[in-house]
């Protein structure tokens, strides 16, 4: 197999990697710059447990091919916290326990943010839509739903 | 598997013209990628077209014709309001693919290319009467959309062929548009019927209709008695009877995981009624 | 020393952030699939495309040809000795003559990286002889279905049954026939459920290590890892000991993860490669070979007084649990009226094999079909009778000292808490849209002990560290910490809990049977308690007293009274600051299987509303009413409730096994097995009743799994009150809504 070299940025840091073309950006995060946070829960787009930014962009990081992210930047979970300080909607979801189990987290947080900085003041049908492609079994999704909801209020009040 | 990024349409239709093993277009990849995994299809040789410069552009062009880029994303197309503003149903049917995640990546030209009878973009695109920009070894040609699709999986592009642009034509005076697609949950299904209707109005009465019907036959496809139903009509209730009648007629669907024949062949009719309902109020500034 | 069971509490009943928040909301909790070791390689599964062939010849040169291929395994590479439970697992984990349903694993291979793995597995030559299959439960019990495995059937299986009905159950009291004869309305329906997965988002993983000295180790997501080593070590034949296994964080479990599916075959794989291998579930693959629940044909009869008393009820459960025995058909016919106090009942249960995937627990396993039939009965007896569907169930709850359909004496248990609970809610009498039914329905899971072992120890500036065995699928660490703080007196940030490996205590069941917090905690507050008798003699040894005049409150030892003496009091940081030169370390262990349980009731109200032309049904309102016993940290309990109330909704609503009549699965994808989606509920909202278990220190009882069981029924009878049809069979899919309305049956 012919390996490619790809030169990205990921989280404002320049990483570089080999890639197989038939592996995708999901496996290259993982297995080969070490970031772990993006989970496959599916592989084929129909969870969102991989989400990360592209560009700026929310995708699902299984449905890129590593050598896609060339030239690119890339955001993911690992990037989110600003050192030891959490992101709001972090801190949120720890205190409204929108999680149990955890594996989705990752990607509806990177979701969420993506949201939130395109629409400051959404609607909870608004979240609900936004996240649909982000699956939960653990919650019902309703503890989710007033942590991004109430985060987004307090981000636009200057809490 | 080779992985191919032209600069030119020209060097992508080369690679693909002289490729002798699996070839695919790689625009999105929502498709493609999940083909990979399941190991559907692993291509030979894949070629990315997302280095061409200009597939990232949405062009309304001065006769107030829309030319759309092969690898703009759903996402761009929805936050492009003067799109939105003229082809609403068009925009929506390419918005209800998949997730917030998917429509990041997925293309207008990859959901018709894929050729699924059930794509979401595609029986808009068809009511809306858009067309196509093919290239190939041979030359280029203008493809109307119902055109591209020959079965589920198959379109009429020849080895080597790729679209290379999608032409929306000029919105014009008091039309509008809608697609409704009917899934089981609210999202992140495969439409088990999907309806597009495109219409104008001279005052309430409908002047032009044009009717698209997806999921329910092996490709999606143009329904002209359905249109017929509607034209002369100010959508009352005796067009509205027989445009679901007309639709319902047009089904040739299948039983599957997704739908039943019978399911699908009563809903294309409900929603042709619906979609009828949601355009002709916008081609009536309604909203 | 008063170690009284407590009522008021400091600490339990608060929301402080679960200890594991942080690594989990920045991506550095590590999961199953999040392991990586030196020298590592990757494996993949040959498996079988066929529900059912015998396996002729296997042929593995080519794959073995492969550069980077460093194994391959098959059924030869395990234990050849065993028999019952532990030859049926590993059939299951590998096929032997035959393969039994669709995506049975055949054989493996390891490589030096994931995507050598994936092409060489495609290398590996599988010769099949495909038989006939069966997929259906009522097929599968016909004349002339294919037998899957002649023999299986247990002694409990009447004369005359088919071979593919492995097991049988049979029992109840009183006399049902006079019983019906008494009621005013007597309905009797059949119902039938698909099976389902417990959809977790995480696909099963681990990392395996095994040398040929016997000696290993394994990273895995399980809910259980003693269960993981007992299992592997069986199929591998080793000495059980000398595998340790870890338990990573867990993407969820539901009951799906308390067995072995790809664990044992990569520790085979570790073994003839002589190196670290890591092996990772697809989507696909966690679809078709791990372990969905049964499906159900059931029928079930009740009759009613015009005033609303039971007078007997009858039920028979055909459940298929895929191609070995297993089914739990008998906790369905256990649970599935008891609810009610009933005089006549009678119950029947049939284990059916079919070509399926061996059935896994899933929450409540076997208990959500029951209560389907059970409470839609109800509610038609209610519906023809006109009586409210709250007070029906009140005349005929069960409360403590009813005598359960199923035998035994209740305990104090919650039932009428819950449905007086319901009633008094806004939600049950505010008014209904047009084409919106309401659904109410309640359910029951008894809970369990299970042997269970902890420890705790004291550090040397006072704080605490606990190690429990049951890993934490719902922030049960949190509710750890918090009941030994309560417990020692001491702020519930200085206790940091772990879920540590095999080799570090006894024997721990899963996390399952929603005993995690009850039995776990139990232990927790046992081994406190036990630290507590140890600082307070080592404060005693301090002043001079009787180890009994020492009082432990607030984290500190006291004199218990003027007659003690006038010592101040030593902080557990003082009495750790000495432990060394007073006599060494000071911990707490406790070791039990606990038998004082609590089941939990709950009561659920749904509204649902239907579109008349399409048969799209939509939840609009939801609430969820169950006895908690008591809540240790109320969200978490609120999250099990809402979790059990989504998972309910979606295999009332979408959710499916579909297989083709080559027994092939249809809808190996989440894009196709279709889980509720955010856009797809409404918020549930929660009640929390607190009907304290006696059998707990604090009152807990366990609440993961009753949360599952309302759903069904209420749901089914919402939609049923919406349209005027009586929907009988799940999924309540859109074609089966419409042609309901459309008075063309449901099926």
């Amino acid at each position: 197999m012919t390996q490619v070299h790809v030169t990205t940025t990921v989280n404002g840091d320049e990483v570089e990697f080999l890639a197989d073309p038939r592996e995708t950006l999901l496996d290259c995060l993982r297995d080969k710059v070490g970031m772990t946070g993006a989970k496959e829960g599916c592989g084929t787009g129909d969870c969102g447990a991989c989400s990360v930014t592209l560009d700026g962009r929310l995708v699902c990081s299984c449905l890129v091919l590593g050598v896609e992210a060339e030239g690119k930047d890339i955001g993911t979970i690992e990037g989110m916290a600003d050192g030891d300080d959490l992101h709001p909607l972090q801190a949120k979801f720890i205190e409204y326990a929108a999680l149990q189990c955890g594996i989705c987290t990752p990607g509806i947080l990177v979701a969420t943010e993506a949201l939130l900085k395109k629409s400051p003041d959404p609607s909870e049908e608004e979240v609900r839509y936004w996240l649909a492609g982000n699956l939960c079994r653990c919650t019902g999704y309703d503890k989710i739903i007033r942590a991004v909801l109430d985060t987004a209020r307090d981000l636009r009040e200057g809490v | 598997m080779k992985y191919h990024t032209p600069a030119t349409f020209e060097d992508a239709v080369g690679i693909a013209a002289n490729a002798t093993g699996v070839t695919r277009f790689l625009a999105g990849g929502t498709d493609v990628l999940v083909q990979l995994r399941a190991d559907i299809v692993t291509p030979d040789d894949l070629i990315d077209v997302k280095h061409i410069p200009g597939v990232r552009d949405m062009t309304q062009n001065p006769d107030g014709s829309w030319t759309i880029g092969v690898a703009v994303a759903g996402a761009e197309m929805t936050e492009n309001p003067a799109l939105i503003a003229d082809w609403p149903g068009v925009v929506e049917g390419m918005d209800l693919i998949g997730s917030t995640q998917v429509q990041g990546r997925a293309t207008l030209t990859g959901n018709l290319c894929n050729g699924s009878p059930a794509g979401d973009a595609v029986p808009g695109m068809i009511a809306a009467g858009a067309s196509v920009s093919v290239t190939g070894p041979d030359g280029s040609r203008e493809v109307a959309v119902e055109d591209i699709p020959t079965g589920p999986g198959r379109t009429s592009l020849a080895k080597g062929e790729m679209v290379t642009a999608v032409h929306l034509p000029a919105r014009g005076q008091n039309g509008g548009d809608a697609y409704l697609r009917f899934i089981p949950r609210t999202e992140m299904d495969i439409a088990v019927v999907g309806c597009a209707v495109n219409l104008r109005v001279d005052g309430d009465t409908i002047t032009e209709a044009r009717v698209a019907l997806g999921a329910v036959a092996p490709t999606a496809r143009l329904v002209e008695d359905a249109a017929t139903a509607l034209i002369g009509s100010k959508l009352d209730d005796a067009a509205l009877e027989a445009l679901a009648a007309a639709a319902s007629a047009a089904c040739n669907p299948i039983d599957d995981k997704r739908g039943t024949i019978e399911f699908r062949t009563h809903v294309a009719g409900v929603l042709a009624q619906r979609a009828a309902k949601i355009a002709y109020a916008r081609a009536r500034g309604e909203k | 020393m008063a170690l009284d069971s407590k009522t008021e509490f400091k600490y339990i009943g608060t929301r402080p952030d679960r200890p594991d928040g942080m690594d989990k909301v920045t991506g550095k909790a590590r999961y199953g699939a999040d392991a990586y070791a030196p020298g590592m390689l990757h494996g993949a599964v040959v498996r079988s495309p066929h529900a059912h062939a015998k396996i002729v010849k296997i042929d593995a040169s080519k794959a073995l040809a492969m550069k980077g291929v460093k194994a391959v395994v098959t059924r030869a590479d395990f234990a050849t000795d065993l028999e019952g439970e532990d030859w049926d697992l590993l059939e299951n984990t590998i096929a032997g003559e035959k393969t039994l349903y669709d995506g049975h694993a055949v054989a493996a291979v390891a490589a030096t990286s994931a995507l050598i793995a994936k092409d060489a597995a495609k290398l590996v030559e599988v010769e099949y002889e495909i038989l006939p299959c069966v997929t259906d439960v009522d097929a599968a019990m016909a004349d002339g279905a294919p037998v899957i495995r002649d023999g299986a059937a247990d002694h409990s299986v009447p004369e005359g049954l088919h071979p593919n009905v492995v097991r049988y159950t049979e029992f109840g009291r009183g006399d049902v026939e006079a019983g019906f004869a008494a009621a005013d309305l007597v309905v009797e329906r059949d119902f039938k459920t698909e099976a389902v997965h417990q959809g977790y988002i995480e696909p099963h993983a681990c990392l395996a290590n095994l040398g040929a000295d016997g000696k290993g180790e394994l990273w895995c997501c399980t809910q259980g890892h003693w269960f993981v080593r007992r299992m592997c070590t069986a199929l591998l034949g080793l000495e059980t000991t000398q595998l340790r296994v870890t338990a990573s964080e867990i993407g969820g479990g539901f009951g799906g993860k308390t067995t072995v599916f790809i664990d044992p075959i990569a520790l085979a794989l570790s073994r003839a490669a002589g190196k670290p291998v890591k092996l990772v579930m697809s989507r696909s693959e966690v679809l078709k070979a791990s372990g969905p629940t049964s499906s159900a044909s059931m029928n079930v009869k009740m009759g009613m007084t015009k005033d609303g008393k039971l007078t007997a009820a009858t039920a028979v459960f055909r459940m298929q649990g895929g191609a070995f025995p297993g089914a739990p058909m008998d906790m369905t016919t256990m649970l599935a009226f008891s609810c009610y106090d009933l005089d006549n009942v009678h119950h029947e249960g049939f284990d059916v094999m079919t070509n399926r995937p061996k059935q896994a627990a899933y929450r409540a396993p076997g208990a959500p079909m029951g209560a389907f039939a059970v409470e839609s009965v109800m509610d038609e007896l209610c519906q023809g009778l006109g009586l409210d569907p709250i007070d029906a169930r009140l005349t005929n709850a069960v409360k403590e000292g009813t005598k359960s359909s199923f035998g035994p004496r209740y305990k104090a248990v919650g039932l009428i808490e819950t449905l007086e609970a319901a009633k008094a809610h806004p939600h049950y009498s505010a008014p209904l849209a047009e084409n919106t039914g309401r659904g109410i329905a309640s359910g029951y899971w008894m809970n369990w002990g299970g042997e269970t072992s902890t420890s705790l120890a004291i550090g040397e500036d006072g704080t605490v560290q606990v190690g429990v065995g049951t890993p934490d699928i719902g922030g049960s660490r949190a509710s750890m910490a918090l009941m030994a703080a309560e417990t020692l007196g001491i702020p519930y940030e200085n206790v940091r809990v772990d879920v540590v490996d095999t080799a570090s205590l006894g024997v721990n069941e899963p996390s399952h049977g929603s005993r995690a917090t009850y039995a776990s905690g139990l232990a927790v507050i046992e081994s406190a308690r036990e630290a507590i008798t140890k600082l307070s003699k080592r404060a005693a040894d301090k002043w001079g007293i009787d180890a009994e005049a020492v009082e432990w409150r607030d984290g500190a030892a006291h004199p218990s009274g003027p007659n003690a003496g006038d010592f101040t009091p030593l902080s557990i940081a003082d009495i750790a600051g000495e432990m060394g030169s007073t006599g060494g370390p000071i911990t707490g262990h406790h070791d039990a299987s606990p038998t004082g349980f609590g089941g939990s009731f709950g009561t659920h109200i749904v509204d649902v509303h239907v579109d008349p032309d399409t048969g799209k049904s939509t939840v609009v309102r939801y609430t969820v009413v169950q006895d908690a016993g008591k809540a240790i940290h109320p969200s978490y309990v609120e999250g099990q409730f809402q979790g059990g109330a989504a998972q309910g909704i979606g295999w009332a609503l979408n959710e499916e096994y579909i297989y083709d009549d080559d027994g092939r699965l249809q809808n190996d994808v989440f894009l196709d097995y279709r889980i509720p989606v955010a856009s797809d509920l409404p918020m549930i909202d929660t009640v929390i009743v607190e009907v304290p278990n006696p059998g707990h220190p604090y009152g807990v009882r366990g609440v993961g799994e009753t949360g599952i069981t309302p759903p069904l029924p209420a749901v089914a009878c919402a939609i049923s009150h919406a349209i005027g049809h009586r929907m009988t069979r799940l999924p309540i899919s859109p074609p089966r809504v419409l042609r309901a309305i459309q008075g063309k049956g449901i099926s």
